[in-house]
């Protein structure tokens, strides 16, 4: 232990994704000694695969658009467990975030009269659900995350933030008191472990779609900071809210964007019907995304999906034509022809609802501080933990996020945060430091894989969970299929706590930042499950085949999972908004 | 059904002391499977092969080598694209040290594209709102924003492999024109004169292998060209 090397911070941001760059831009300006920790070259993070775009009420579609339609949306949209002040608060300073991105040098694309481009997206109302469709997703083509991940990658370069580039954070450190302390990281290019001391720490480490078989997530969405989080023993937020995105390529999981419903596409089932006209009236094929992909299911399960085996819809664009396609959508036309050998232009995309979004995570508040209860249940600040991002819950997405509202989330959060840790370090943060035990529990694991000899390997073990979270926690659920679920999952977390780690080397060891994260993949699994099957009910993207109706008398809260008795508790959801009356509770139609 | 034949670039620093060739037998079982699922079947067979990836559709830009002779990236080159009579063989991005196996040293390539400055400079003081653009001139950076910073054009130019410490090489310097050519930024001077040296664009000599490997079908000979003109602009 005592030949380990330590590295010192104010504040270290694990993440390299939008929200940890916009919060470590953020610190990086005011001077504090920042470093950005992320597994991958920031540029490779899962935010560069954002499609569609950045919702926000910029007001250059519509010239009366107002932040608060855009707040109702949220909150309906979120089946009205997405925290009021949080969703007031991103609604309302999103338009600063979004014009800061665009002095940073986000190519947006562009109306005629010079202002930013802005699409309809699922779930948009003006005047509060009564004005019809609007038009409020902030647009760079179809390559909006690409576009806001290398402008902030660019502005933190611009502004000489630190990157420790291709390490992995193993775990969080904790000192006697319970504060998070820093964390045990790797540098994957020498193997070498160093201990990050810092006064925060701020998870911003993406989502976790890697739980799943079929996923829009890309390889590295394996739940990180929620795996530490878990083992340090923080409780997670709304974990059973998973959103299906209703267009994944069928076969290869790949996203294509709802920006392509926006631009006037829409579904159809094997007799050519747009059928989405039967399950949302109005809102049609832009109603929230749940409604969406659980009406693509029904199609399926009724018969009248698509090819060979009946088990997919189609995207219809081509009559969009070819200068729309190529001009708002070029990235999709590029994804169609590489993964579904379909030209949009000519032909409808085979497509399937695919797990894309974790709408839960570390529970925060909208300074990014993260959040557990005492022993009677209030709320109570974790010392120097902060989240944001995916991995945080806020909650601006409650059971179901709108589309475009996930970049948002991330700057404005990643800002926040930043400020926030700015403003306590001027007033000065300590904490005890972290004993030689407490680093060396952080140890526990990496040390764990370094000595196992013999057992199951990564690879094997992983399929085996995804495979059961595919099959017991899908779009639709019930309760025999999440118990044999939980139950196999249990079963798993023995196996995988006695897995191999073949390949011991220490330069680029891929395969051991793979069996760290096949931890975290459980940690997150198991937590999914817990939740799914205790909150009887459907709402949102929770759909329960035993539970078919939404339960306000019991489930109009958060829940709460904790992982040292994998128990599920419940937190009040947020209906205070500071400037806005608040928006009660309503059947969701769209 | 005959199984593929790969041929894979192995390198371990703390067990070889000189890389080698390691053959690989992979049954796709008939699939037109992208290069990255080959690597991953190899790397069920050996867990030590390394090898980056992340968005496995062509976007973040981690996979990057070298297959049959062309760099590409791995996410979304099929097979039916490269493999002749049944044999792909695999190595890292040419030019650029080696890390372990498929894993190279980007720290070069890195600090080229460092070098342009590449972010938006202007010194005017920022609107309220968004600044304007029209749609005209946000045209003018289509085909230069969309870089993913692969490498793969880098690492194809020789003109990088001889001077990839005094040329920027094809990926900066097209990062370089789409800051240029951004009606927003205001930098222009400054940028060229960071430019003017006889190596930095000029030993660019336009043999094209940046635009022949490009994944995302991008030209930075134009873009080359570009600065070119606005630089002997300048000079006159």
């Amino acid at each position: 232990m005592s030949t380990m090397r330590s590295l010192s911070f104010d504040a270290i941001i694990i993440g390299g994704g939008g929200a940890g760059l916009r919060a470590a831009l953020e610190l990086a300006k005011s001077g504090k000694k920042t470093a950005v920790l992320s597994k991958v070259f920031p540029t490779r993070s899962h935010t560069v695969s954002a499609q569609g775009g950045i919702t926000c009420a910029i007001a250059a579609a519509d010239p009366d658009d107002d932040w608060r339609w855009h707040m109702y949306d949220t909150v309906k949209g979120g089946d009205y467990i997405a925290d009021q002040d949080a969703s007031e608060y991103m609604c309302s300073e999103g338009p600063k975030a979004v014009f800061e991105l665009e002095h940073m040098g986000l190519p947006f694309s562009r109306f005629d009269n010079g202002r930013i481009y802005q699409r309809p997206f699922g779930g948009q109302s003006k005047d509060f659900g009564k004005g019809g469709q609007a038009a409020r997703t902030c647009a760079a083509a179809d390559r909006t995350g690409h576009a806001l991940l290398h402008t902030l990658y660019q502005n933190n370069l611009k502004n000489n933030t630190t990157f420790l580039n291709e390490w992995y954070a193993v775990d969080l450190v904790k000192n006697a008191n319970g504060d998070v302390v820093g964390c045990i990281a790797m540098d994957i290019e020498t193997g070498e472990v160093v201990h990050v001391k810092s006064k925060a720490t701020v998870i911003a480490t993406g989502g976790a779609g890697r739980i799943f078989a079929s996923t829009t997530n890309a390889l590295i969405n394996t739940g990180d900071g929620i795996g530490m989080a878990l083992r340090a023993g923080f409780p997670m937020q709304d974990m059973e809210m998973w959103q299906f995105h209703p267009t994944g390529i069928y076969g290869a999981g790949t996203l294509v964007t709802e920006g392509c419903r926006g631009e006037g596409g829409y579904l159809i089932n094997k007799d050519g019907e747009r059928f989405m006209e039967r399950y949302a009236p109005n809102a049609k094929d832009l109603a929230g995304r749940d409604v969406v992909a659980r009406s693509m299911v029904m199609e399926i399960l009724e018969g009248r999906g698509c090819g060979e085996k009946g088990d997919h819809v189609f995207l219809k664009l081509d009559h969009l034509g070819e200068e729309v396609l190529g001009k708002r959508l070029p990235g999709i036309v590029e994804l169609s022809k590489t993964f579904a050998h379909v030209d949009p232009a000519q032909d409808p995309i085979p497509v399937v609802p695919t797990c894309h979004y974790m709408m839960g995570g570390i529970p925060t508040n909208v300074h990014g501080q993260a959040i557990m209860q005492d022993a009677e249940g209030n709320d109570q600040i974790v010392g120097g933990l902060f989240a944001c991002g995916e991995a945080a819950c806020v909650s601006v997405h409650g059971a179901n996020r709108l589309g475009g509202n996930s970049l948002l989330d991330l700057v404005v959060f990643g800002r926040a945060a930043g400020m926030f840790i700015e403003g306590a370090l001027n007033e000065g943060i300590e904490y005890l430091d972290a004993s030689s035990s407490d680093v060396e529990s952080a140890m526990k694991r990496i040390t764990r894989w370094n000595e196992s000899e013999s057992g199951e390997t990564v690879p094997e073990l992983k399929r085996e969970l995804q495979d059961i979270m595919q099959t017991s926690f899908g779009v639709f659920r019930e309760e025999k299929n999440m118990v044999e679920g939980v139950e196999r999952l249990d079963q798993l977390r023995g196996r995988i706590a006695s897995a191999y780690l073949p390949d011991k080397s220490n330069a680029f060891n891929t395969a051991r930042v793979e069996a760290l994260e096949l931890d975290n993949l459980m940690e997150v699994a198991e937590a999914t499950a817990i939740a799914a099957l205790e909150r009887k009910e459907s709402r949102g993207a929770h759909s329960r085949y035993d539970y078919p109706d939404r339960d306000d008398a019991n489930w109009l809260k958060h829940s709460l999972y904790f992982p040292a008795d994998k128990r599920l508790g419940k937190r009040d959801v947020n209906f205070a908004p500071k400037t806005v009356d608040m928006f009660e509770p309503k059947v969701r139609t769209y | 059904m005959s199984k593929l034949q790969v041929s894979l670039y192995r390198y371990n620093p703390e067990t070889d002391s000189a890389p080698y060739m390691q053959e690989f037998q992979v049954d796709t079982q008939g699939r037109d499977l992208m290069v990255l699922d080959v690597l991953h079947l190899a790397k069920e067979q050996d867990n030590g092969l390394a090898y980056r990836r992340s968005c496995r559709e062509g976007v973040c830009g981690s996979d990057g080598m070298n297959m049959n002779g062309k760099n590409g990236l791995a996410c979304i080159t099929p097979l039916s694209e490269v493999v002749k009579g049944n044999e792909l063989t695999l190595r890292p991005l040419p030019g650029l040290p080696v890390i372990r196996d498929l894993v190279v040293d980007m720290g070069l390539f890195y600090k080229q594209y460092e070098r342009i400055q590449p972010y938006l400079q202007n010194n005017e003081p920022a609107p309220a709102i968004e600044r304007l653009q029209s749609p005209e001139e946000r045209d003018k950076l289509d085909g230069l924003y969309e870089c993913i910073l692969c490498a793969c054009c880098s690492t194809a130019c020789p003109s990088f492999w001889w001077n990839p410490e005094k040329f920027v090489g094809p990926a900066g310097l097209l990062q370089s024109y789409r800051f240029l050519a951004d009606s927003r930024d205001t930098a222009t001077r400054e940028r060229l004169a960071e430019l003017e040296d006889p190596f930095s664009v000029f030993r660019c000599r336009g043999i094209m292998n940046c635009v022949a490997v490009c994944p995302k079908g991008l030209n930075p000979t134009r873009a080359i060209g570009k600065i070119r003109e606005m630089l002997l602009a300048n000079a006159t």
